[in-house]
């Protein structure tokens, strides 16, 4: 399959390490996945744009590659909030009161999981267990926040958007 | 070969096929629904469960192989109570809108709940509200309705390497759609309808415009004209309960009249015209050292995947225009001049096998030669189905009427245009006449013919008829139909192009669905390969029948050339019967 030139609008630049990636695995098989993890680790999501360069560098059919990106939860197709706050859904975090912290964000940000905030500061998400359940209830933002009570999150917030917690 | 039994009854089948194709050749029907002849078995449904004796398990017939000494039992009352859950399960979530569907009555979904008596759903329903897409001028999607059982996305990427189409998101999410939140005019689709072919319900479909030709009708002002492409005389009849391949020309000539269709005018002898363009063009090409191989452009599918994925092909594809095209740029000057209606007058309908037809009308501005569009509406076979139905003709119990003049006339090497390798023979035939002076002595090229994928041969052609006799030339041609063919067939072209070697080829025929324009996105429902093999007799039986053979043997072709057009790539054909190409990005954003 080769592309036509017509596509070639706005392409955006890919970093020396990720080009050198691509050029390392492109031809084995099953490396699609590892890619789009490095390709998602530069732009913070999957850009469009990003995609359509790399279904063309990798000659990868885009459809193929977003059938891929869409089937698991780890790949994002919209850019996430400067703060993306992850709430563990695991086990531990669910029975000592998960749901209650990720009710509490969606109410005190106005958005769902998996939207971000208009000023672009925040977006939610829900997560696996993260591998930290002594302290149940866990909220991941840079830093991991446990033992986390509805209560803190306004403070947190405020740090977050102040900027000091950034990773 | 292996011994297998179906319900203790033995029976002998090729090895390494599924218990549901042994099923299919032994006589023995077990139910299905995802599975499709055409395509890799992919289990989705669950419908095709069956038993082997001995062990408790149900296994699904389309992706189990058949194991010498089985026995399977195709039904039994656990089966069957499990099949009508499975039915039940997809039926709730699939929206209960069977009356205004466009696939009500030859749905597969509707077919197998009226077959297991579904009167209730006891489920809770769970009906996706999901948007259709209406963006394209050919097919339309509507994912509400899809039951995700893959056909449509399998048929786009293997069997045509297009990639428009793929399954998002997992689980009960998943959903079939471009890939990315754009809309299918905005994908790589070529519009060649496959995937609404292959839809067992109504969830892909194509563009009905019945109404629109119904409005065209009423308009007492208007001259309406309709021609009628290759490939719909030998499947029309399969809509009123002919067999597939059962040739119904004169049938459909008198049922258009009836519809109220003021001229009806024949594709085939544009078909036949298309030859004579092209085998000029080829022979310019050959003895003027232009660009070759030519490939063939009279598919409009082929011509958008060009545009898309080969546009650095552009200069191999033959400029002349499909019979569809040229005929209706003929119906708006030669006719409009010759009968007297003015082209603004004139309404121009085209009947065809195909979806893409619907999108060619509009691809560039040359199919407005005549200063406006040269074909207003293009119908599918299955449309004009649905009108002689609505108009309450009596189908089967039609006289045989014929075309009307000037432009109905067609020789045999018109009417194979709608098969694989027909375009290609039908070239050849001319071809050889032009090189050789004389006509083929015998005028089947078999090695054109057949399901094979891509069919490769030589033809040897005295020269007598350039002036250097006792000389021969020879040809080499490759055939290539269903997309996912053609990918190989162009490599070469482009390996040999990039050593600086001799083409592999010198003329290549492709053809977008496989067996050709026979079993096209447009034609009736049901299309298999033994379906396609019947339409294929019925269009070469038509060949046989003609007293003519050859495009240039076309009264109607010649008188043409004789008082309008002058000969083949002259300024004027150049102006009405042929076209430009132009790269188109795969995806628009």
């Amino acid at each position: 399959m080769s592309a036509s030139v017509l596509d070639k609008v706005a392409e955006p630049e890919f970093s020396p390490h990720l080009t050198q990636f691509i050029k390392d695995w492109k031809d084995k098989p099953g490396s699609l996945i590892m890619i789009l993890h490095q390709l998602q680790q530069q732009f913070g999501y999957l850009p469009r744009a990003a995609i359509l360069k790399l279904s063309r560098e990798i000659n990868l059919p885009l459809a193929k590659i977003y059938g891929v990106v869409t089937f698991y939860h780890y790949f994002k197709l919209t850019k996430p909030g400067r703060n993306n706050i992850q709430v563990c859904m695991g086990t531990a975090c669910y029975l000592k009161g998960g749901e209650d912290l990720l009710q509490e964000l969606e109410n005190m940000l106005g958005i769902g999981v998996n939207q971000v905030t208009e000023d672009g500061e925040f977006s939610i998400e829900s997560v696996r267990c993260v591998g930290c359940c002594g302290l149940a209830p866990v909220a991941v933002c840079g830093t991991v926040f446990g033992k986390l009570v509805p209560e803190k999150l306004p403070e947190i917030l405020g740090k977050l958007k102040a900027g000091g917690e950034q990773p | 070969m292996v011994t297998i039994q179906f319900n203790g009854k033995t029976s002998v089948v090729p090895e390494g096929i599924s218990v549901l194709k042994a099923g299919t050749m032994t006589g023995t029907k077990i139910p299905s629904l995802c599975a499709h002849p055409d395509l890799k078995a992919w289990g989705a449904c669950g419908i095709c469960v069956v038993k082997i004796e001995g062990s408790p398990k149900m296994v699904r017939a389309c992706t189990t192989t058949v194991v010498e000494g089985q026995n399977y039992l195709t039904h039994d009352p656990d089966l069957v109570e499990t099949r009508r859950t499975v039915l039940e399960m997809i039926l709730s979530n699939h929206p209960n809108e069977c009356l205004t569907c466009a696939r009500n009555g030859c749905c597969e979904l509707q077919t197998l709940s009226a077959e297991f008596g579904i009167r209730d759903v006891p489920f809770d329903t769970d009906v996706k509200l999901l948007a259709s897409d209406l963006s394209n001028p050919s097919v339309q999607l509507h994912p509400s309705k899809c039951i995700a059982c893959g056909r449509c996305v399998i048929v786009c990427q293997d069997l045509q390497d297009v990639w428009a189409l793929e399954f998002l998101g997992r689980g009960d999410q998943t959903r079939m759609a471009p890939a990315g939140d754009v809309t299918l005019a905005e994908s790589p689709c070529i519009k060649c309808g496959q995937c609404a072919a292959h839809c067992p319900v109504g969830a892909i479909t194509e563009v009905d415009e019945t109404r629109k030709v119904w409005n065209y009708l009423r308009q007492n002002d208007k001259h309406v004209v309709v021609q009628i492409a290759p490939a719909v005389r030998v499947a029309l009849g399969e809509e009123f309960g002919l067999e597939p391949g059962t040739i119904v020309t004169g049938k459909i000539y008198a049922a258009l009249r009836r519809l109220g269709f003021a001229k009806v005018f024949d594709t085939n002898l544009s078909a036949d015209l298309t030859v004579m363009e092209e085998a000029s063009e080829f022979l310019q090409r050959l003895t003027t050292g232009g660009t070759l191989p030519l490939i063939t452009s009279c598919c409009p599918s082929w011509v958008d995947y060009l545009e898309k994925y080969y546009a650095e092909m552009i200069p191999h594809f033959s400029t002349a225009k499909s019979p569809m095209m040229m005929m209706g740029s003929l119906i708006k000057t030669f006719y409009a001049e010759k009968s007297g209606f003015g082209a603004k007058d004139i309404l121009s309908v085209a009947i065809m096998p195909c979806t893409a037809k619907k999108y060619e009308i509009q691809r560039s501005h040359d199919m407005s030669s005549s200063g406006m569009p040269d074909v207003d509406c293009s119908l599918t076979t299955r449309e004009l189905a649905r009108m002689i139905k609505q108009a309450g003709i009596d189908f089967k119990n039609l006289p045989e009427e014929l075309a009307d003049n000037p432009l109905g006339d067609y020789t045999g090497a018109g009417t194979i245009f709608g098969a694989t390798g027909g375009v290609m023979e039908a070239a050849l035939r001319t071809a050889y006449f032009l090189v050789s002076g004389k006509n083929l002595g015998k005028f089947e090229i078999e090695a054109a013919r057949g399901m094979e994928g891509v069919k490769v041969a030589k033809v040897k052609i005295p020269t007598d008829g350039l002036g250097a006799p006792g000389k021969e030339l020879e040809l080499r041609f490759a055939v290539a139909h269903g997309m996912a063919n053609v990918r190989d067939v162009m490599n070469q072209v482009k390996a040999a192009e990039n050593a600086g070697e001799e083409p592999p080829y010198h003329f290549i025929e492709v053809m977008a669905c496989r067996g050709g324009c026979i079993s096209g996105g447009g034609q009736p429902y049901g299309s298999t390969d033994e379906v396609r093999a019947k339409r294929i007799a019925g269009m070469y039986k038509d060949d046989a029948s003609n007293a003519l053979r050859c495009s240039h043997e076309n009264p109607s072709v010649q008188a043409l050339y004789r008082d309008y057009l002058g000969q083949p790539l002259s300024a004027k054909s150049h102006q009405l019967l042929h076209t430009h190409y132009q790269p188109r990005p795969l995806y628009v954003r």
